[in-house]
């Protein structure tokens, strides 16, 4: 299999997939319905192979694993510590296995998301604390065989650069993907925390990461002026998973306003601003990860 | 120094997030025969609520608003000690709030209690993961005025419409007002539910729950 890296050097645009607690919700809204969505991986790994199907068929090159909350210290706010390992292995191997069966020359790349604690002296969280939080989720990870880390979704600058730093120390080979969170605001793009783009793009890179880049956020149209803004401060590729705009709840259902044709055609912009892998977050269904990857890739 | 001067300063003390000249600054207002509620009043509270509204224009952000909501609580504890031992009852009104079951997000949800304190509210905060039911049986032994919920998923959002259910259910409906809040939440949904009140952000809910007990 061709190396992920150096396709991305060569200037190959990836694919990345989309979101994956819908799914989980439309397959096991019993078990998880108000608990933690990494249960599945525990008594569920057969849905964790279908959603890594749905999102391999639909094209997508990279296809992430089911460990957003993964972590120690998020997974203490479900009692679920203790599993830590379990959850993440199964994650891995689950989609492992649909990547090797359909024969693609996709990757499985592990999800890392924030330890929803903290820092100080903000929060009760000592650095040192933090780190090991993601050093120990991430050398299950890693043994496990993932292929990329994503650490992904973050608001803290100094959580993120802990975790980058986390994931280099296991393996400084793995490639590594860092993505924040940003909201517009009336002076620029910041995360919750009110870390500017600039200020991502210079910590990010100086931790380590291969790639870096954002998710989630407010639809497309934005993630369009972060990836320009990310190019002004940074060498490094970038990914860009945008959410498919803010839901709406009609009869109970959450209803998002960006359809796949609507984030396909916009993803062109995304190309033209210089962005290496486009995926989708919130939202987002292997409907627009194909509608994405017949637009960019032809 | 001057009733004003001690005012301004305690203001700018809040919002730098400074909590150790907020303290001083509190100490040295009562040893200088200020109220305790005039002090908190003109000095501290428009400091805070200052904070509050940059942090909803989005001028600045969670790390200066945890500082200064830090400063104000050091501050509350020292002048409630000291209205406590006047004999003073320092009551805006009283609030019930959390998170709703099956949502385990809270910053939100305690930056608005850190505002209501510093507002003056009697505040119990039942933490997240928080029942309808256990909603109603909390407030009903606070003897709460206001039930505030907070939903941050559009998976848990349905406990806030369930609450208001069982309320009616309960013919407890006119006892309380309600107020939602969280980012998937909307004054539409408040509305379709039928909640008293929707706060966009922590200063606009304080805001909205000072409405709500007036009117």
């Amino acid at each position: 299999m061709e190396q992920f890296l150096t396709r991305i050097h060569r200037g190959e645009i990836l694919i990345a997939d989309g979101a994956m607690g819908s799914l989980l919700m439309a397959r096991a809204k019993d078990l998880i319905k108000g608990k933690c969505p990494e249960l599945v991986n525990l008594s569920r790994p057969d849905i964790l192979e279908e959603v890594a199907a749905l999102y391999l068929d639909a094209g997508a090159d990279i296809i992430q694993t089911n460990t957003f909350g993964g972590s120690p210290l998020k997974l203490e706010d479900y009692s679920l510590q203790d599993n830590m390992e379990e959850i993440n292995r199964t994650a891995v191997n689950a989609v492992r296995k649909i990547v090797d069966e359909r024969g693609r020359n996709a990757y499985v790349s592990a999800s890392c998301g924030p330890s929803g604690k903290m820092l100080r002296p903000y929060g009760p969280i000592a650095p040192d604390t933090m780190y090991d939080n993601f050093f120990r989720q991430l050398r299950v990870i890693i043994d496990a065989g993932a292929d990329i880390i994503c650490i992904e979704t973050m608001t803290d600058i100094q959580e993120a650069v802990l975790a980058v730093k986390a994931a280099k120390t296991i393996s400084p080979s793995i490639p590594v993907m860092a993505t924040m969170t940003f909201d517009l605001k009336p002076r620029g793009f910041f995360t919750m925390m009110g870390v500017s783009i600039s200020k991502a793009a210079a910590e990010l890179e100086t931790a380590g990461a291969d790639i870096i880049g954002s998710n989630c956020g407010n639809g497309i149209e934005n993630m369009i002026k972060i990836a320009h803004e990310f190019k002004n401060y940074s060498k490094l590729p970038l990914i860009i998973q945008a959410n498919a705009g803010l839901p709406e709840i009609i009869d109970g259902k959450a209803i998002y306003p960006e359809t796949p044709g609507f984030m396909a055609e916009k993803s062109k912009e995304l190309v033209a601003a210089g962005v290496s892998i486009i995926g989708g977050c919130c939202g987002t269904t292997p409907r627009h990860i194909g509608a994405i990857r017949s637009v960019v890739r032809g | 120094m001057t009733k004003e001067e001690i005012y301004q300063l305690a203001q700018d003390a809040i919002e730098k997030g400074d909590a150790e000249t907020a303290a001083n600054m509190a100490r040295l207002g009562l040893d200088s025969g200020i109220g305790g509620i005039e002090l908190i009043d003109n000095g501290f509270i428009p400091g805070i609520n200052k904070v509050g509204d940059l942090f909803g224009e989005g001028q600045l952000f969670l790390p200066e608003l945890i500082m200064s909501a830090n400063a104000m609580q050091g501050v509350i504890d020292i002048i409630n000690e000291s209205l406590e031992k006047a004999g003073i009852k320092q009551n805006q009104g009283k609030v019930v709030i959390g998170t709703v079951e099956g949502d385990l997000h809270d910053i939100g949800k305690t930056i608005v209690v850190s505002l209501l304190k510093a507002n003056g509210f009697a505040v119990k905060d039942l933490g997240r993961d928080v029942s309808a039911d256990r909603f109603i049986k909390e407030a009903e032994a606070f003897g709460a005025n206001i039930i505030g919920t907070s939903a941050l998923l559009t998976t848990t959002m349905s406990v806030q419409k369930e609450l208001e259910d069982k309320l009616q259910e309960k013919g407890l409906r006119n006892k309380y007002k309600t107020i939602v809040g969280g980012a998937p939440v909307t004054e539409r949904w408040a509305k379709r539910i039928g909640a008293d009140a929707y706060a966009s952000d922590a200063a606009d809910g304080v805001r909205k729950i000072k409405e709500l007990l007036q009117g």
